[in-house]
């Protein structure tokens, strides 16, 4: 559905894209993580026909996508980062009167999609007031119902989601739970969170590069670190500073009580932390071998990708 | 696609007060050159301690003067108005990201700068349709009916010669990725025409020489400015394609 082969982007001296290849298939949620500056909203960028590769090629359903070309984006549905919209219109106004029928849309039907979607985003009680006074959140959700007003069969999305409160995120990444059937989702985050709730593949990007893309669950279980947890009152700062010298600990963090130790390799560690335990006489509440979670994957894959 | 931009255009113009405030500035332009003639001579004449004969010195105004009133307020507050009101209008889209959120849709770029060039000249046309109103009024109430054929005329070329500048602020506005760059761009444009305007056999193919042929048309002269007509239209379809073609390849 959305591929991407070799895609280079250079701003100055900077190299947005480095040889970026992905591919989305139909479908899908994907999730399109990396921290900030990674390329993330420049490949987005791109495949919505707003900026032209320097190198490299990309694909929608494909047609390859090309710099300015109006067909192609009768198929997608796009979210930029900041949606930005015109103070003086109202959200009815800006989707009956101009983003619906710019995709062909009748008047009647523009009207009845636009009713059905403020509804579905939670806007309905706002829909005539003026945009100028809408909060950061409210904008948001306009700009996913103006993204899926004509039913596009390709969503890209960046950020849909950071400028809500956790009750709003909660519905929006339902509602876009809701789309896989209907349209292949591109989703651009740095909220591991997110991904971990709706996505099926994750695409972990960085210095323009894809460093891993695979099913969430098997980047898990092949790139997930083990980590040792020791939770405790006492002096805890004094012990973690000599646990990172324990056979097969690669990594200590301390925070709110909580040594994380991450280990190579579990089973092989945890005697040797007991017994550091038990040898400096720390007061401990628990000790727990935890599951891998995404965030520590990005973490280990983002720190040992390549740098330019 | 194009009449969906241009409804929106439109109400722009509207919600954001540009066509009141064309309506109401050019209204004003209209009514007051007929007041300014009649009776600036009114004024100085009453001025206290004037010299002796000075007096029988100022004419009385007749309707040239309201022409000649008329057509230099267009030139100077009508045409700085016609800038600033149109100088802003592409590059605060995608100063705010409103071009960029348009663009994502199957819009073809040449009818976004399309559309905002026919929404301002219409509110322009419109504010230009009752200054003239207003000046054909007061001018008969004041002096004598003005030829009304050859004011309308007048006004055609005054209708260009302004269209000549909202078209070129609007193309330095598109060349510009800011408000601040946008206003600037646009006055280059403005004051280069403006400059050129003086340049002799050249300023002959320039806007400025509309409003001395339409002058000489109302007085009773024949029109010869046909080349200032052909340049201008030239300038300004040249203005608008290069607009159009600049925001076709931007990258936003």
């Amino acid at each position: 559905m959305i591929r991407v082969e070799n895609l280079v982007k250079t701003y100055g001296q900077v190299r947005a894209l480095d040889g970026l290849n992905l591919r989305v298939e139909a479908g899908k949620v994907y999730g399109f993580l990396g921290p900030n500056g990674a390329g993330k909203t420049t490949t987005l960028r791109i495949l919505s026909g707003l900026a032209r590769p320097d190198a490299g090629q990309a694909w929608i359903m494909e047609q390859p996508v090309a710099f300015g070309s109006a067909p192609l984006r009768k198929m997608i549905g796009v979210l930029p980062e900041e949606p930005a919209f015109y103070p003086w219109m109202t959200p009815r106004e800006l989707l009956r009167d101009l983003t619906a029928p710019l995709y062909g849309m009748s008047p009647a039907d523009s009207a009845r999609k636009t009713a059905a979607l403020l509804e579905r985003v939670g806007l309905s009680s706002a829909a005539d007031r003026r945009i100028g006074g809408f909060s950061r959140g409210m904008r948001q959700r306009l700009g996913l119902a103006q993204a899926l007003v004509h039913q596009p069969s390709i969503l890209l999305l960046d950020e849909p989601v950071s400028a809500l409160d956790p009750a709003g995120r909660k519905e929006v990444l339902e509602l876009i739970d809701s789309l896989r059937q209907q349209a292949t989702i591109l989703l651009s985050t740095h909220i591991l969170a997110d991904v971990e709730r709706v996505c099926d593949v994750v695409g972990i990007i960085h210095h323009g590069r894809l460093v891993i893309e695979a099913e969430r669950e098997s980047l898990l279980e092949r790139y997930g670190v083990p980590v040792i947890e020791v939770e405790s009152e006492g002096a805890l700062q004094a012990w973690s500073e000599q646990a990172g010298s324990l056979p097969g600990v690669e990594q200590v963090s301390l925070a709110n009580h909580t040594a994380r130790l991450r280990v190579k390799d579990a089973a092989t560690s945890l005697p040797a932390v007991l017994q550091s335990i038990i040898g400096q006489g720390l007061p401990v509440a628990r000790v727990e071998i935890v599951r891998p979670s995404l965030e520590d994957v990005f973490l280990r894959l983002t720190e040992e990708a390549p740098q330019q | 696609m194009f009449m969906t931009l241009l409804k929106k255009e439109l109400r722009e113009q509207r919600r954001t007060h540009r066509l009141l405030i064309f309506l109401a500035a050019f209204t004003l332009i209209g009514l007051l050159s007929p007041l300014i003639a009649r009776y600036t001579p009114v004024l100085l004449r009453s001025i206290p301690d004037l010299p002796a004969g000075l007096a029988e010195l100022i004419p009385d105004p007749s309707i040239k003067d309201v022409v000649d009133q008329y057509l230099k307020n267009f030139s100077q507050i009508g045409l700085l108005l016609v800038v600033v009101l149109t100088m802003g209008l592409v590059a605060q889209e995608k100063e705010r990201g409103t071009a960029a959120m348009l663009f994502s849709k199957p819009v073809r770029r040449a009818t976004f700068v399309l559309g905002k060039w026919l929404a301002s000249l219409s509110s322009l046309l419109a504010g230009l349709a009752l200054a003239a109103v207003g000046c054909l009024l007061y001018t008969y109430i004041l002096f004598e009916p003005l030829p009304v054929a050859d004011f309308l005329a007048l006004n055609a070329l005054l209708a260009v010669f302004l269209g000549v500048y909202l078209t070129l602020a609007l193309a330095g506005s598109a060349l510009a990725r800011s408000q601040s760059m946008g206003a600037l761009a646009a006055f280059v444009l403005v004051v280069l025409v403006l400059v050129l305007g003086s340049v002799p056999r050249l300023g002959d193919y320039m806007p400025g020489q509309l409003l001395a042929g339409g002058h000489a048309l109302l007085m009773g002269g024949s029109f010869d400015a046909w080349p200032a007509l052909a340049g201008s239209l030239v300038l300004a379809g040249l203005a608008l394609l290069g607009a159009c073609l600049f925001i076709e390849r931007e990258e936003l």
